[in-house]
């Protein structure tokens, strides 16, 4: 393939000639376009859950609050409205900010940089899914009044109890592939497999998507638990 | 792996950069901080639940633009992006508004 000229042309007719194939006009790999697309999709998906939580909930007669809910906090029996989920959502912005630095330090080739901070943001998803089992734990056995399944729950309508489960069960689900994403790519900087290769970009796209794992739960933490 | 045949060079940190992580970490931080406090202070009704969306679309701007890099994007990216998902507003809308007329035509 003949570079000079096409570089050449380029020169001249740069907005034209963007489309015209041989080169990125978005300037990113095929990996990352094809991930952000499927993060689009995938958040037509959450949103269609999350609007139909709102649609449940304007047309039932009455809603309970969250505050009174999800009040309690692991291995105490005070009454601390949000207080846990609160927690939680610190867990999950902290665990963003390591992936932010592990993708930083594969910018700079710094193997022993990834290696640190995608641990760490492996610790936070963990944790993250530990606390919300104990969340699920808790919302299912309830306060000896029933509890909460698909069909019944003592807060208020069954469908609080429904969409609880459907929305923070599909972010939980989420959470889990991208712990076993990000443990596949830590595993992958350990053995040197990108330093072979001599870029990290893996860690770019598999942060792409632990990131949009943290958009989303900023979207039920407003839209469940404090609206 | 032999490392020392590829030659690996290890560029230093840069600290501006991990200055601006903390700083996009610290808005969040500080965000979520005021939307608790709100949340036991304010009395619910339409100002709190829009302060509660502002906030959270302020949140969102932040993750999407600067943790996940899409405010340093080519346009022609960005609009790929944030145009097919502002389209879910009208979803939003609509949807609010039958559960509405739902809500009236049950209980009225």
């Amino acid at each position: 393939m003949d570079t000079t000229t096409a570089t050449a042309t380029t020169a001249t007719t740069a907005k034209e000639d963007l489309w015209d194939g041989g080169k990125s006009p978005f300037k990113v790999s095929y990996g990352k376009l094809m991930m952000w697309i499927f993060l689009v999709s995938d958040a037509f998906t959450f949103s269609a859950l999350l609007v139909s939580y709102g649609m449940a909930r304007f047309s039932s007669e009455s809603w309970p609050s969250a505050e009174k809910v999800f009040n309690a906090i692991p291995f105490t029996h005070m009454d601390a409205p949000l207080i846990f989920v609160g927690i939680m959502t610190f867990i999950l912005i902290l665990s963003s900010v390591t992936m932010v630095l592990a993708v930083e330090a594969g910018r700079r080739m710094d193997r022993k940089g990834v290696e640190k901070w995608m641990f760490w943001t492996i610790v936070g998803g963990i944790v993250f899914l530990s606390c919300q089992a104990w969340e699920w734990s808790h919302f299912i056995h309830g306060t000896g009044l029933g509890g909460a399944s698909l069909s019944w729950n003592e807060y208020g309508p069954p469908g609080f109890a429904a969409f609880f489960f459907f929305i923070t069960g599909f972010h939980g689900t989420h959470v889990f592939s991208g712990v076993v994403l990000n443990y596949i790519i830590y595993y992958n900087t350990v053995r040197g497999v990108y330093d072979e290769r001599g870029h990290y970009e893996m860690v770019e796209k598999v942060g792409l998507y632990w990131h949009f794992v943290d958009l989303v739960w900023v979207f039920v933490f407003t839209f469940f638990y404090l609206v | 792996m032999n490392t020392e045949e590829k030659n690996i060079v290890v560029q230093p940190v840069d600290k501006s950069v991990i200055r601006h992580v903390l700083k996009v970490a610290l808005i969040l931080f500080v965000v979520t901080v005021i939307e608790f406090i709100i949340a036991f202070t304010l009395a619910s009704g339409g100002l709190k639940t829009s302060i509660f969306v502002v906030m959270t679309i302020v949140k969102a701007f932040y993750i999407v633009s600067e943790f996940m890099h899409l405010g340093h994007e080519e346009k022609g990216l960005r609009w790929m992006i944030i145009f097919p998902t502002i389209l879910v507003v009208w979803l939003i809308i609509a949807l609010l508004i039958e559960g509405t007329y739902i809500h009236i035509e049950r209980f009225f």
